[in-house]
């Protein structure tokens, strides 16, 4: 079968829809990847009691195929409550299983702070919530940039698995074009040279954005 | 779910998803090597082709590869992959990526010395690598091997959707016989867990062997927190620390 370039300009509509629901998809789940992440990084931090279930729960997060989490939140979640767009489990999911690896950032650049700051906080007599607020997480913010960026990345090349419980994003409108009209070469092609241009130019910013924040 | 859908899917699946993910790390060793070693080349036509290899594979998505071997290859080739190895083929290529970085980073930081020594020494670059610059960066791969491996475990599940019948395929078969969704899957993420987990232990071991090799002494670890504790480079991160950053 030869490569067909009027294959292609069929495909490019559904494409394009595909990229902006993958984006979508992207946008919310870095949203809850780097929000939870925080959370699970400051609840390390907290008492025994809540220390040690976040471990294990973050710990079994990220050793367990997103995959199946997918699978999960989309099939046994509506049985215990209301059904679950696909959008929503998706974007839930990959927030989910993402913000175990942000969590990591986080609590990297957490440790990196200085202990003074710490004393030094607590020498003013500064409240928790105003020690975290003002000193820590601007310091530690700024430590975990490039790393977050990274797992941006990451999950724009993770978005394709939410297409298996039927969001139409790049892989699935491309699939859906391919049983449609039997052409399954080009769409495939069009799609995987798609995320090598949207992931390796963001690669280069990240690497740019890296260096910026290092020397500082 | 009953004890026989259990003995013929999810056991049988368990295999399946075990050869997944030994032949996939088997493939994607071979390939980090290679490519992590050519990536140190002296020429740089080696150095931009095996970089390019490295880029268009980490680039893409690994979904999208394995649909891309499953569907676009055989029409390309006139070749039809039985579906189990396109898996294997597109999740060890895409992986192998991923640990040529970790591979790269490990040669390039064995001291300078060592090389020079070999070099003074009139070994060939062959015999400098194998036995000087490979022996020392191996105890260094290995902590962050394992990271990798256990995101390729997880990677195989994507194999159940060119119908291999994996673990995660098993769960969906039971899924849609009998309904059962809580059950099934959360059996198939705890027997996932248990999969990481025996990966990890197995990797500590190798690691103790590696560092004894160089005769650093092994530092003991406890029991949980096994990847990721402290600094970021260690935990889960080899994926996007050892992809991006170069």
């Amino acid at each position: 079968m030869n490569w067909d370039w009027g294959v292609v300009a069929d495909f490019m509509p559904y494409f394009w829809s595909g990229l902006l629901t993958t984006l979508q998809a992207l946008a919310w789940g870095t949203l809850i990847a780097f929000s939870l992440g925080l959370v699970w990084a400051i609840a390390v931090r907290g008492p025994a009691f809540v220390r040690w279930p976040v471990l294990g729960f973050t710990e079994f997060i990220r050793n367990t195929p997103l995959l199946v989490q997918l699978f999960f939140l989309f099939f046994v979640l509506p049985e215990w409550g209301p059904t679950v767009p696909v959008m929503v489990a998706g974007a839930v999911g990959l927030g989910l299983h993402y913000s175990t690896y942000t969590m990591e950032v986080y609590r990297a650049g957490i440790e990196a702070v200085p202990v003074g700051q710490w004393e030094a906080a607590h020498a003013l007599s500064m409240s928790p919530r105003r020690t975290w607020q003002s000193v820590i997480l601007p310091q530690a913010f700024r430590r975990s940039v490039p790393a977050l960026g990274n797992y941006v990345i990451a999950m724009l090349k993770e978005t394709p698995l939410i297409a298996t419980i039927g969001l139409m994003e790049m892989l699935g409108e491309a699939r859906a074009f391919g049983t449609e009209t039997f052409r399954f070469m080009e769409p495939y092609t069009v799609v995987g040279i798609a995320f090598v241009l949207v992931a390796y130019p963001a690669s280069l910013l990240i690497r740019a954005l890296e260096r910026r924040l290092v020397t500082h | 779910m009953t004890w026989g859908l259990f003995t013929t899917w999810i056991l049988p699946g368990l295999w399946v998803t075990v050869q997944v993910t030994v032949f996939s790390a088997a493939l994607a060793f071979t390939v980090a090597l290679a490519i992590g070693t050519l990536r140190t080349s002296r020429w740089w036509i080696v150095r931009f082709l095996s970089g390019a290899y490295f880029e268009i594979f980490r680039g893409t998505s690994a979904l999208v590869m394995l649909f891309w071997f499953a569907f676009a290859f055989p029409l390309i080739f006139g070749y039809e992959l039985v579906p189990m190895w396109a898996g294997v083929l597109a999740l060890g290529l895409t992986y192998g990526a991923y640990g040529s970085e970790i591979v790269r980073g490990a040669l390039a930081a064995v001291p300078v010395a060592q090389r020079e020594a070999g070099i003074a020494l009139s070994f060939t670059p062959m015999q400098r690598l194998r036995r000087v610059e490979f022996p020392q960066a191996w105890p260094e791969m290995v902590a962050p091997l394992n990271a990798l491996t256990i995101e390729l475990m997880k990677g195989t599940a994507l194999v159940s959707v060119i119908s291999v019948s994996d673990l995660a395929f098993a769960g969906n078969v039971i899924r849609l016989s009998t309904g059962d969704n809580a059950p099934v899957y959360t059996l198939l993420l705890v027997m996932y867990f248990l999969l990481a987990f025996v990966i990890t232990r197995g990797m500590r071991v190798v690691e103790r062997q590696a560092k004894k090799g160089v005769g650093q002494e092994p530092e003991r670890v406890p029991l949980f927190r096994k990847r990721g504790a402290g600094s970021p480079g260690a935990a889960g991160d080899t994926r996007a620390m050892g992809g991006v950053n170069a």
